[in-house]
């Protein structure tokens, strides 16, 4: 951040996020928190411009604000009554706890502080490190780069860990519709018409542009995840016959291409995730085009909160009540 | 002074008022249709504004017409989104303000 004009921007960015934190942690009225937390994630989107991220940026308001506050209204939608949303008291501090906390938060600053000091002190980090090898990267934009090849380890756990939270969701529950019936309107009909297509657009453009410019499989994914969502709104669904097996192949497929991917290079006498130099390219954008699908499909399937209907853990019990709701 | 520059200024100082009455209005009108009225506004002119003074100052054509894009794009899910809100407080039972309170 540069002295500036815009040094008063800067000032109260941080000023106002802390403030909406500190309202959303505190709120009893848990729509108001989740509103307040939406907000927050916006202009934390902001504070990554002001910070010259635009990638972190557009996966920050794309997933952060977006996704997840879909989520958590979808979330709330399931407490049902009105009690059920305000909280039965606002949290009361006792002194104890308050010293306690208070403690533990000003020795983990301080530690923070500390281990600041102890890292090595590298003139514009790591950047011109990773400069120096884009060419052999495959990609031409450091941030993709980072993510699909220098530390494409991050990633890879990153959406394993992704899929792992899929499977514990569809563990706790079959999903339950959102809404008692799905909002209907001519108005809504057109919009979605005219949308769909232009997320998919969209999708597809961010996924491309990423290999040179802000852009990749997360950002592209969560469009791909708000027109799938949208479509969910608008009483679409997805077929029985597809809900079964399809689906998870569907959701596994990209950590299944990214581990495929990362095995090349122990097979050819290489290190994990090292690929083969001739075949970068294409392999990056494979991977980053399965994962993109899979990405959407995962993010979606959280927001909705539950495994297919209809798909069990278990064989049903074959009474004529299991299988007229197979049905 | 670029002219160019000049006009962004005009374009940008005329945006700034709907941005604040859109606000005000979103805080302190009485109902949620009034509500979204105000915000309305916001959206489609004060954005809409914005977008031609940042359009302006692009370097390239491309760069402007996506801007632009942008601009439709809010002024549809907005008004879609409004429409949506509005229909539901209204099967909702929410009565519409009327003056008389």
């Amino acid at each position: 951040m540069t002295p500036g004009p815009l040094l008063l921007f800067d000032l109260l960015l941080p000023a106002v996020l802390l403030w909406l934190a500190w309202r959303s942690l505190t709120s009893s009225d848990l729509f108001r928190a989740v509103i307040l937390f939406i907000a927050f994630n916006l202009l934390l989107a902001l504070a990554w411009v002001r910070l010259e991220a635009p990638d972190v940026a557009l996966a920050e308001a794309a997933i952060g604000a977006g996704v997840t506050g879909t989520l958590l209204l979808a979330a709330l939608t399931r407490i049902e009554s009105a009690a059920g949303r305000r909280l039965s008291r606002p949290a009361r501090w006792r002194p104890a706890a308050l010293v306690l906390t208070g403690t533990a938060l000003l020795a983990a600053a301080a530690g923070l502080l500390w281990s600041l000091r102890l890292l090595p002190t590298m003139p514009g980090g790591l950047g011109p490190l990773v400069d120096r090898h884009l060419a052999e990267s495959g990609v031409d934009h450091p941030v993709t780069a980072v993510l699909l090849n220098f530390r494409g380890y991050d990633t890879l756990l990153e959406v394993a860990v992704l899929l792992l939270a899929v499977i514990a969701i569809w563990c706790l529950d079959e999903a339950v519709p959102f809404l008692q019936q799905p909002l209907e309107s001519p108005l809504l009909t057109g919009f979605n018409r005219m949308m769909l297509p232009i997320l998919l657009l969209s999708a597809g453009y961010l996924l491309w542009l990423g290999s040179h410019a802000p852009g990749g499989a997360f950002q592209a994914a969560s469009l791909l995840a708000a027109g799938l969502l949208l479509a969910l709104f608008s009483g679409a669904s997805l077929p029985a016959q597809w809900s079964g097996l399809p689906l998870r192949l569907l959701l596994v497929l990209g950590f299944l291409a990214f581990l495929a991917a990362a095995i090349i290079g122990p097979l050819t006498g290489r290190a994990l995730l090292h690929y083969p130099p001739a075949w970068v390219k294409p392999l990056i954008l494979l991977v980053e085009w399965l994962l993109t699908l899979s990405i959407a499909l995962i993010l979606t399937a959280t927001v909705i909160g539950g495994r297919p209907t209809g798909s069990r853990p278990y064989p049903p019990p074959a009474s004529p009540a299991a299988e007229g709701r197979q049905r | 002074m670029d002219p160019r520059d000049i006009l962004s200024i005009v374009f940008l100082l005329a945006a700034a008022p709907f941005f604040l009455a859109g606000t005000i209005g979103l805080l302190r009108f009485p109902d949620v249709f009034c509500r979204l009225h105000a915000l309305t506004k916001a959206d489609n002119l004060g954005l809409g504004l914005i977008v031609i003074a940042l359009a302006l100052q692009a370097d390239t054509w491309l760069q402007s017409a996506r801007l632009l894009l942008i601009w439709l794009l809010v002024m549809l899910s907005g008004a879609t989104v409004a429409h949506l809100i509005a229909r539901t407080a209204l099967r909702a039972g929410r009565k519409p303000w009327s003056g008389r309170s």
